[in-house]
């Protein structure tokens, strides 16, 4: 899923302070799955904004709604009959989500509630770590299902550096060394073989090419 | 051509030594810390923004020391260039007459000065080196465009026998072999049995006979300096036995002892079979190198023409 976590409220209320009437939207789907903007967390955003909001003597009224997805057209025209009486969409969404409701209201700012923050995986009970960068050409296979490029501090394809030790990486000791990890489970499926090769310079035109990246199916598109 | 490249191909034990470029543009440091060095090293490694500390290039100081008479040992690092920048500066680097480069990962940006830094990481060290290799040996980059001249250098890499894990490490150095490391200089070596051990495994696989391994010596001067190399950097490995060493001493004998110490471990290294030399990193102590050098009977060095 992509993560997020919400901005600080001070930062928020900055960016919203022009506005009289503000549609709070939450996003239920990545967003709500890593609780920075679900349901719950718009709830509880516009609360925390409309009871500051008073403290302030501040005039701003603070509607909350949440869609399905917030990156998929679909979902987002529900809007198209109630957002003109709002002077801003605050977007509890990823990057994707804020940038896909922009596009389609050109009228209307879209102020963004969360810092996004990376494709990854919910480890825990509210612990979620990175595990993809979106390369564009996955490499998992022949690193026994562990991306050196996300997980190594120095996206080593060659690794381990010199800073391995008792299996954490230099760079944060609470960080297990991605090289370790590949080793040790390449060792358990036998194919530790796979490390002799050297792997050649990652083509990175596949992930930053020439400004963003698109898919088109064309069996879709009917 | 090399000075480092002629001394180990006549099979003579080599020694270099480390000059760290300034934290500003003053060029006359650059040479008056090398020529603490003078005749007493074959060539002077010039590392490149080290623990990720902002210097003068290591490009720029490589230059410098060529005009003084050294032969430098272009230290790169992976960490801040991509590999447009990276085969440009070989170029670059072969032009200005350095004839050694040392292909580096580099110590992570969080380390150093400019934690905000975005990490370049483009190439591993292992495909720098493999690079710089056929940009030499075939006369291509990346790609395969030809170059009109190619580089003249003497291809260098790193290795840490005292890193984890340990069983991968000599693997590691074998790929780093084949890519076309000519020569490699270790981690800071304190831990004699592991760097044996370590050496034995490279032997076993003939990686000694396909390269020259010159260990790493670098000094302690007191006890909070072995304390903190222990403790804070990673991949180092100091037995508890030498900080009692040093320990024993005052405060004042402290720099005698680090010194002993590296003498003591340079005549170890000399009878190990498949050590071709030694590096002698003084770090912020050049002085300190004539000293080691003559005292592990390394002097005179030979000193061949370099044209």
């Amino acid at each position: 899923m992509i993560t997020a976590e919400q901005k600080p409220i001070e930062e928020i209320r900055e960016m919203i302070a022009p506005c009289k009437r503000v549609l709070a939207l939450g996003c239920g789907s990545c967003v709500a799955e890593c609780a920075a903007g679900g349901e719950k967390e718009t709830a509880m955003l516009a609360s925390a904004l409309r009871m500051a909001g008073k403290m302030n003597g501040e005039e701003i009224q603070i509607v909350e709604k949440t869609i399905d997805r917030q990156c998929v057209k679909e979902f987002v025209i529900q809007l198209d009959d109630v957002i003109e009486s709002y002077d801003a969409i605050l977007s509890l969404g990823c990057g994707a989500g804020v940038q896909a409701i922009a596009d389609m209201y050109p009228e209307v700012p879209v102020i963004p509630a969360l810092n996004t923050e990376f494709m990854g995986e919910t480890k825990d009970r509210g612990v979620w770590v990175e595990s993809c960068i979106g390369c564009g050409d996955c490499m998992l296979y022949f690193f026994g299902g562990v991306c050196p490029l996300t997980r190594c501090s120095k996206h080593l394809l060659n690794g381990p550096c010199g800073g391995s030790m008792d299996g954490k990486c230099e760079v944060n000791p609470e960080v297990p060394c991605a090289w370790q990890l590949i080793i040790d489970r390449l060792t358990n499926l036998g194919a530790l073989d796979r490390l002799q090769m050297i792997y050649p310079p990652k083509d990175w035109s596949k992930k930053q090419g020439a400004g963003p990246r698109k898919i088109i199916k064309e069996d879709q598109q009917e | 051509m090399s000075n480092l490249k002629k001394v180990l191909e006549n099979g003579q034990f080599a020694v270099t030594a480390e000059c760290g470029p300034p934290k500003g543009s003053d060029a006359e440091s650059v040479l008056k810390k090398a020529e603490f060095l003078k005749d007493k090293v074959d060539a002077v490694n010039v590392t490149d923004n080290q623990t990720a500390i902002v210097r003068m290039s290591s490009l720029a100081a490589c230059s410098l020391l060529k005009t003084g008479g050294f032969d430098p040992v272009l230290q790169m690092v992976v960490r801040d260039r991509n590999r447009i920048a990276l085969q440009s500066d070989i170029l670059g680097a072969s032009a200005l007459g350095i004839r050694n480069v040392l292909c580096l990962s580099g110590d992570h940006q969080i380390f150093g000065n400019q934690p905000q830094a975005m990490g370049v990481f483009d190439l591993d060290s292992i495909q720098f080196v493999q690079t710089v290799k056929t940009m030499r040996d075939n006369g291509t980059i990346l790609g395969g465009d030809v170059l009109n001249m190619s580089p003249d250098l003497f291809i260098g890499a790193a290795a840490n026998p005292f890193a984890d894990p340990f069983e991968f490490r000599v693997v590691r150095l074998s790929k780093k072999i084949r890519a076309g490391a000519d020569f490699i200089q270790t981690q800071c070596i304190y831990n004699l049995e592991r760097f044996e051990k370590w050496i034995h495994m490279a032997r076993d696989m003939g990686l000694t006979e396909r390269t020259s391994i010159i260990g790493g010596v670098t000094p302690l001067k007191s006890t909070g300096m072995a304390n903190y190399m222990k403790n804070k950097v990673s991949g180092m490995d100091i037995p508890d036995k030498l900080i009692k060493r040093m320990k024993g001493v005052s405060k004042d004998k402290q720099r005698e002892e680090g010194i002993r110490i590296s003498v003591e471990t340079i005549e170890r290294l000399k009878e190990i079979p498949g050590v071709k030399g030694v590096h002698i990193m003084a770090i912020e102590w050049e002085e300190g190198v004539g000293e080691i050098v003559e005292r592990a009977g390394l002097l005179p060095r030979p000193g061949y023409d370099m044209t």
